[in-house]
Order: structure tokens, then sequence, then C-alpha cells
């Protein structure tokens, strides 16, 4: 009995011991919570299906609780992220502390250079992908065309930030505003949108010694013309609202004009959530006439921390949630207009996903018409356009948002406003070293 | 007269009683309330308060994309036991001071409670990089742990005031007795103590489970709480609010349903002590 007892114990033992080493190999993928990362987690039995020896395990964080999540890991080789969802920010970053898997060797057919050249040039250092996007956006007027229309106003395709002013008093009447722009304080919120306007208006965060540039008459004109905007024909309390408040307020068509990222197409021209879904018409980002546009280029990516050891499988993921055949699929399962945009060139040559988004060509456009390695008037010493791909970038840039969010709320004027903005970013840049 | 005034004062407390709690209480409501809209009438302006079409539409998405349940045990997991872990340091603890302080007791109690004031992410680093050595990171034991370290001051601090409150003569009686130390404890002190020790446990539970920045910061998918699964259903691109409040309702409605019918239990012990 008692040998019959430890025959089977065995049996079992060796029977967990088998199933474990033919178990599959698990990655675990930290994202972002938005709707093209929901998608592609409704749509990995098809990977599954495809690499029978990988499982997924999700991890999906609101985005600032990621990046602090993300950042602590890599930081501290914690190791318990395969794949990570990061930005364009911190793709140069980490790649230049070879926190990165370098993503040489992707399977053939990945076709890399089909990646669009202006999200491919912030993501690659040295001439070496670091990271492959999942989605790019970049950012574009989107105005109403009825209200448009009744101001007696015709939106050209690439507007100037005097025709937007102009607009902008025209469409203002009752509790429609004649424009809705970000003003809650954030390196990723207010100060995404005024850098790039700023470059737009000659301006820039460094020269090239790395000396802060908040005193020169750039910057002034840009606040200036900022704040003017807002005060005189944005909605009360802008200095509290961000992306999803603008976009609320557009989509019940209380905003004459939005300036924001081109993600924000698709969902103000969804009848299910926008009452003003057949009304939307789209334009390039204003400019003052300097050759720069007020538009930034953001994408989010897919990359492997160096720290996992399961890099083989984590590639594999990464290879067909950017592959072209994953857009396909997106496309079969909930139909072209919801394909993640930005981020390949033959998405734009395929006619039945251009019938499918009226806001293409322009997001396409808008991306093109950005440069991260080139992104002001005058050079400077960084990559970025709408940030400055330096690790001091989210302390000083959130800090310098704070003051540009307490002048549109009148706690400061413009011009305290700048001189906080220019004393608190020379001294964190000297602490720095730089 | 004078009984007039007591009724009117009577009734005026009540009324201001009930303002107070429905203030209080209209946050929930509000994301109940919510969590059964559409997103566009979840933003709707002016707010819709009960006239809109009730979906279950959100709660379906949220159960299709995630896995409440293995969230849900995590934290039951995580805050039963980091409770439990506690009471067996705290009572002894708690047990020493109350009755055979020495001189520097009071300086100890307040020591404790000054880790309290120290900001969690001071020392957040630090313990990431011993959780990675120990292999603690996203494991429940892990959680259990760093949850019972944190409540710990709290629930030698209550239970150390219960403790106050029993007279020192019974316990002498029972050593007299021959009751042994751990009998003293076990068959006399705690037996006494139960409404304080019932009102420790039930407020570390609810501490325990609505603890965001070490759950957050210590998991990632196997270990993680309902803690996380509210955060995965905020997001600063896109219309999430009814989602989110649906995700939130499922993640409160536990440890609300357990407040609610103990919430006797717990008002008594927090507000008279133990042998009152």
């Amino acid at each position: 009995m008692t040998l019959t007892l430890r025959a089977g114990l065995l049996a079992c033992a060796a029977g967990a011991l088998t199933a474990s080493a033919a178990s599959a190999e698990t990655i675990t993928i930290a994202t972002v919570n938005n709707g093209d990362m929901i998608r592609m987690q409704k749509l990995t039995d098809d990977f599954t299906a495809k690499n029978p020896g990988i499982e997924l395990e999700w991890v999906t964080l609101e985005e600032n609780v990621l990046r602090q999540r993300v950042t602590q890991d890599i930081a501290t080789n914690g190791g318990q992220f395969d794949v990570m969802t990061i930005g364009t920010y911190e793709v140069p970053i980490w790649a230049g502390q070879d926190w990165l898997v370098p993503l040489t060797d992707m399977p053939e057919g990945y076709d890399a250079d089909d990646i669009l050249p202006a999200i491919a040039g912030g993501l690659t250092t040295d001439g070496t992908l670091y990271a492959a996007p999942f989605y790019g956006e970049s950012s574009m007027v989107m105005y109403r065309k009825d209200l448009m229309e009744a101001a007696g106003l015709e939106m050209p395709d690439a507007p100037t930030w005097d025709f937007i002013k102009e607009a902008a008093a025209a469409m203002t009447e009752g509790d429609v505003y004649g424009i809705c722009l970000r003003g809650k304080a954030g390196w990723g919120e207010n100060m995404a949108f005024l850098t790039a306007m700023a470059n737009s208006y000659g301006a820039r965060w460094f020269d090239e010694e790395w000396n802060a540039q908040f005193d020169t008459p750039e910057w002034e004109a840009t606040l200036t013309d900022y704040l003017d905007l807002m005060n005189n024909y944005g909605p009360p309390g802008a200095s509290s609202n961000g992306f999803n408040e603008n976009l609320a307020l557009f989509q019940q068509g209380k905003c004459g004009m939005w300036i924001d990222a081109t993600v924000a197409a698709s969902f103000v021209t969804n009848p299910a959530d926008s009452t003003v879904a057949d009304k939307v018409g789209f334009a390039l980002a204003p400019d003052k006439g300097l050759g720069k546009r007020g538009n930034w280029l953001w994408a989010w990516n897919l990359a492997i921390p160096a720290g996992s050891e399961k890099t083989d499988a984590a590639k594999a993921f990464v290879a067909w949630a950017t592959s072209k055949e994953y857009t396909e699929l997106v496309a079969a399962n909930e139909g072209w207009a919801n394909v993640p945009p930005g981020t390949r060139t033959s998405l734009y040559e395929n006619q039945e996903y251009l019938d499918a988004a009226p806001f293409a060509e322009m997001t396409l456009e808008s991306i093109n018409a950005a440069d991260p390695q080139n992104p002001t008037v005058d050079p400077v010493p960084y990559v970025g356009v709408q940030f400055v791909a330096i690790p001091e970038f989210q302390g000083i840039g959130t800090a310098v948002g704070q003051q540009f969010s307490a002048a549109l709320a009148g706690q400061v004027t413009a011009q305290q406003a700048l001189e906080n903005a220019q004393t608190l970013t020379t001294r964190e840049m000297e602490r720095s070293g730089y | 007269m004078a009984r007039k005034v007591t009724t009117q004062r009577m009734a005026v407390n009540t009324v201001v009683a009930w303002v107070i709690g429905l203030l209080i209480f209209f946050p929930i409501l509000w994301t109940i309330l919510t969590s059964f809209k559409t997103e566009a009438q979840a933003i709707a302006d002016p707010p819709i308060f009960l006239g809109f079409n009730w979906t279950f539409e959100n709660y379906i998405e949220v159960q299709e994309r995630s896995n409440y349940f293995r969230h849900f045990w995590n934290s039951v997991v995580i805050s039963v036991g980091s409770t439990l872990l506690g009471l067996v340091i705290a009572v002894p603890a708690a047990w020493a001071m109350a009755f055979v302080p020495g001189k520097r007791t009071k300086d100890v109690l307040m020591w404790m409670l000054s880790t309290k004031m120290l900001p969690p992410v001071g020392v957040l680093v630090p313990i990431y990089l011993m959780f990675r050595t120990l292999g603690l990171l996203d494991t429940k034991l892990g959680l259990v742990i760093v949850l019972t370290l944190i409540n710990l001051p709290i629930i030698i601090w209550m239970l150390y005031t219960y403790f106050r409150e029993i007279p020192g003569e019974i316990l002498e009686a029972a050593r007299m007795d021959g009751a042994t130390l751990r009998g003293e404890v076990v068959h006399v002190l705690l037996p006494m103590a139960v409404p304080g020790m019932a009102s420790t446990v039930l407020l570390n539970i609810i501490l325990a489970w609505n603890e965001a920045f070490w759950t957050l910061n210590l998991t990632a998918a196997k270990a993680a709480p309902l803690t996380a699964f509210i955060a995965s259903y905020s997001s600063p691109e896109g219309l999430f609010y009814a989602k989110l409040s649906a995700a939130s309702t499922m993640a409160i409605a536990p440890i609300l349903i357990m407040g609610w019918f103990s919430q006797k239990q717990l008002v008594r012990g927090l507000t008279f002590g133990a042998v009152k």
C-alpha cells in the first residue's frame, strides 16, 4: 500500500514537472488605457493562435501611473515587464541608458522601412530602432463647419494664428466658445500645446548652450496671444481643462475650434458620442509664417526592457502588434476607421482606409509637418517637438506649466509667469550640470 | 417648555445629520448612477440625475476586459492577511504597553505614530529594491508584509487605547487564580476587548482594501488588487467616466456591504471603547 502511494506521488510529481516544462512562456505587457490598446487586448487570440508557446499577461494603467510604474521598474532593473508601452519622450533617453533592447532583428516581412519617417526618427538612436510605434499622432485644428460658415469665414487648409484669432472672435456667441485649448498644468498637458505653439512663434526652450529662453520676445508673444485667445474667446475655468474636458465641450457643441491631438478626430466624428459628428472640419495646426507649424508629434510605442529574460517572445509580440497584418486584422474585426493611425506609410496608401477615415489625410500631413530632430525655427541642442528629450524635462515642464496655468487663471501676469519660468528653469538646469 | 426646546433641537440635529450624511454619500451615489449611463450621458451638460436610459453595458465591458474576480480575491487575501498578521504582532505589543508600561512607553508609541508622517514615496525605491532582491515583487505575501507594517502603528494604538480601559485588577485576579500569561490574554483580556478588536479589524481591512500607493507600485499582473483594477479604467485621452464608475462601483461594493452590516460594531468600538 505504502509503495503504491509513493509510486502514485512520484508519478504526480513527474507529471507536474513535465507539464511545467511544456507550459507556455508568459510575457507581461504594461500598457496604457486607450481605445487602440484595449482593442489590441481583445484581438490577442490571433497572436496566441499563431504563437502557441507564448501566453500574454496584461497590466493596463492610466498614462501617468503607467509612466511612473515602468520608469521605476526599468531604472531599478525590476524585471516586472517584458514589453512596455512608452512614449516618444522616453525612447531616446532610455535608449541612451542602454535600458532597451534594440529592435534590429525583427522577423522577416516586418518591413521597418514602412514606418513613417517622422515617427521612426523619434524612436531611433544612432541609427538603431529601439521601439516599434503602435499608434502615432500629431495635433491639428478641429472646427465646426456650420459655425464657420455662419460667421462668413472659410477655414484654409493651413491657417495662420491671426486667422484663428479672427475666427474665434467671430464664432464666439452665447454658450459657444470660439476656441478651446488646453489649460491644465502639466508637461504633457498645457505645455504640449504651448511648446508646439511656441515653436511656430520662433521661440525655443533652450539655446544651443542650454540657456533657458523664456525671457525672449518670442515666448512673450506666444503666451500673450494664448492668454488673449483663451480669456476673450475660451470657456470659463479653462485653466483646469485638459484633453478630456475639451473633448466633452466640443462633443456637446460648445467649441467653435479645438486644437489638439489628431486622435480626437475619431471621437468628435463618432455619432454615438458627439452631437456635432457631421459638422466637423479639419485643418493643419496654425503657423506664424516662420516655417514651423504649431503641431506636435507623439507616438505610443512598444519596447522591450533590457532586463527582460524573454526577449524572443517579447519581440514576437511587438512584431505582431505593430505589423501591417495587425492593421488588416483590426480592419476585418472592427472596420478600417478603427485601425491604429499614424505609424505606417502603407496605411495611407490604402484606399479603403482613406475612404473610412475622413481625417486620415490631415493626420498624415500633420505628422509629416513635425520634425522632432529639428523642431524650432532657430537651432536647438535637443530632440522633441512638444517636449525636450532630457530626463529633467518632466519636472521642469510641469513647473513651467503651473506658471502658465496660473497666468490663465489670472493669479499672475504673463510677464510674471515668464520671469518665474525663466528663473526656475535656469536653476534646475544649473543644478543638473548643463 | 424645556421639552419643546429639546424636541426642536433634536429635529434640527436630525436634519443637519441627514444633510451631512447625504453630502458625504452623494459622490458614491453619483458614481453608482454614472456607471449605468452611456459615456455621452456621463459628460452631459447640464448633468443628468435620473432621467437617462439605464444600461448595463459598462459592467459587461468591464467584465469582458478585466478579470474582476482575480483582483477581488487578491484584495481579500491582502487586506485580511495584513490585518491578521498585524493583530498577531499588535496584541502582545499593546498588552505590554497597557499593563506593564515602561519609562519610554509613550515615546515608543509616539515614535510608531511618527512613521505614519513619512510620505511613502520617500521609501519607495529602497523597498522596491529590497522586494526585487527577495523576489517579493508582484506577490500577495509581499503586499501583506508591507500593508502590515504600514497599518501596525494604527492597530497598536487602537488596541492600546482599548486595553487601557480594562481594569488591571481583573487580569491580576486571573493571575492569582493561576492563569498563565497566554490564558490571561486569550481567555480574559481578548473576550473583554471584543468590541475594540472588532472595530480595529474592520478599520484595518478597510484601510488595506483602499490602499493604492503600495498596491499599485509593487504589483504587476499576478497580485494586483482592486485598486489596480480601478486604475486601469482612467485615461487622459478619451471618454472613460462611465466605465471607470462601473469599475469603481464593483471595487467598493464588497467593502461598502461589509461596512453596512458591521456599522453598529464599528461605531460602538470607535466611540465607546472596550468595556463601556
